[in-house]
């Protein structure tokens, strides 16, 4: 019955926090409460242990495995280090377009005039070599 | 907006009769009573406590109220709750169980869960005890559920939701994906 749903809720999957302050940040699920809550905890990305809703949650690919239930924040830093969990998020492309997101939305108005710039330059380059392939066609 | 949340808290309320010439040393009697706060607390202590021996708040004397903290707020139990309420044609006395990181948040359930299945108010419900209860001897099977080993299971239905509601789309090209 659960072939067909690829993340779930359980002890030692990594989720990403959409709501609240921790918002954007990642944590491992450490405890399940019940069918609408989970204690989670992200030492090594700054999210305190709290409890939370899977509402205010999404479940990720990345399970950190073997992790025993009710692990301390300090046993599981070390189990999130050397499953490196951090990099295998940050390696996705989920975690980079957040990035990208962020980055662009932080852009002040003399940098979007140098993306302008480099895109025009990049355009540049790409219709030349296209007109010059163009010529050798014809 | 939103859930209406009463946020009780456990008070231990110690009170006593007035001392008096046949009673100089007057009887303590300890409660553990969970309300809102510490004015609901004493309201209810003398409320019970007239039911169970003869006093009154008009002839006795509150000793002390003190909050009583959860020990490990941050580990989740099961929480057998003894409970008996009026309903609207009798009185009935209950056993539920509850999952909860809390005795405070397992009875702020409890009440929550009692208005909703049987529309029992506040004043109507009676905590008699709040016990923890062992895995091996949860009875519910909505609680025996969540005590398997490796226990995991799917989110089948996923809204995804802006995280401020100002950013609430009303109108958009995709219908949204909610499996996963």
């Amino acid at each position: 019955m659960q072939g067909s749903f690829k993340r779930l809720v359980e002890v030692g999957r990594v989720v990403l926090i959409t709501h609240g302050e921790d918002a954007g940040k990642i944590a491992t699920i450490v405890d399940i409460v019940d069918h609408n809550r989970a204690i989670v905890d992200g030492p090594t990305t700054g999210v305190k242990r709290q409890i939370i809703t899977y509402k205010n949650v999404v479940l990720t690919d990345i399970v950190v495995k073997r992790l025993p239930r009710t692990i301390g924040s300090k046993a599981l830093a070390k189990f999130l280090e050397k499953e490196q969990v951090v990099e295998a998020w940050q390696k996705t492309a989920w975690a980079q377009k957040l990035e990208a997101r962020k980055r662009r939305a932080n852009l002040s108005d003399f940098d979007r005039f140098k993306l302008m710039r480099l895109k025009k330059q990049q355009r540049d380059i790409v219709d030349r070599q296209s007109a010059a392939l163009r010529k050798e066609r014809a | 907006m939103g859930r209406v949340r009463i946020d009780l808290h456990e008070y231990q309320v110690i009170g006593r009769r007035l001392p008096s010439e046949q009673e100089p040393t007057p009887k303590l009697f300890r409660m553990r009573i969970f309300a809102p706060n510490q004015v609901v607390a004493k309201s209810r202590y003398w409320y019970f406590l007239s039911k169970l021996h003869k006093a009154k708040q008009a002839s006795g004397e509150i000793v002390s109220v003190n909050e009583i903290h959860e020990a490990k707020p941050m580990v989740v139990k099961n929480f057998g709750i003894w409970l008996r309420y009026d309903s609207r044609s009798g009185t009935h006395n209950m056993y539920k169980e509850y999952r909860e990181t809390s005795r405070a948040a397992a009875v702020e359930s409890c009440y929550q869960d009692m208005a909703a299945r049987h529309r029992a108010r506040f004043s109507s419900i009676q905590i008699i005890r709040v016990a923890t209860v062992k895995a091996s001897e949860v009875r519910r099977p909505y609680i025996q559920q969540l005590l398997q080993p490796n226990l995991k299971f799917p989110l089948p239905h996923r809204v995804q939701r802006p995280a401020k509601k100002a950013d609430r789309a009303l109108i958009i090209a995709q219908r949204p994906s909610t499996f996963y």
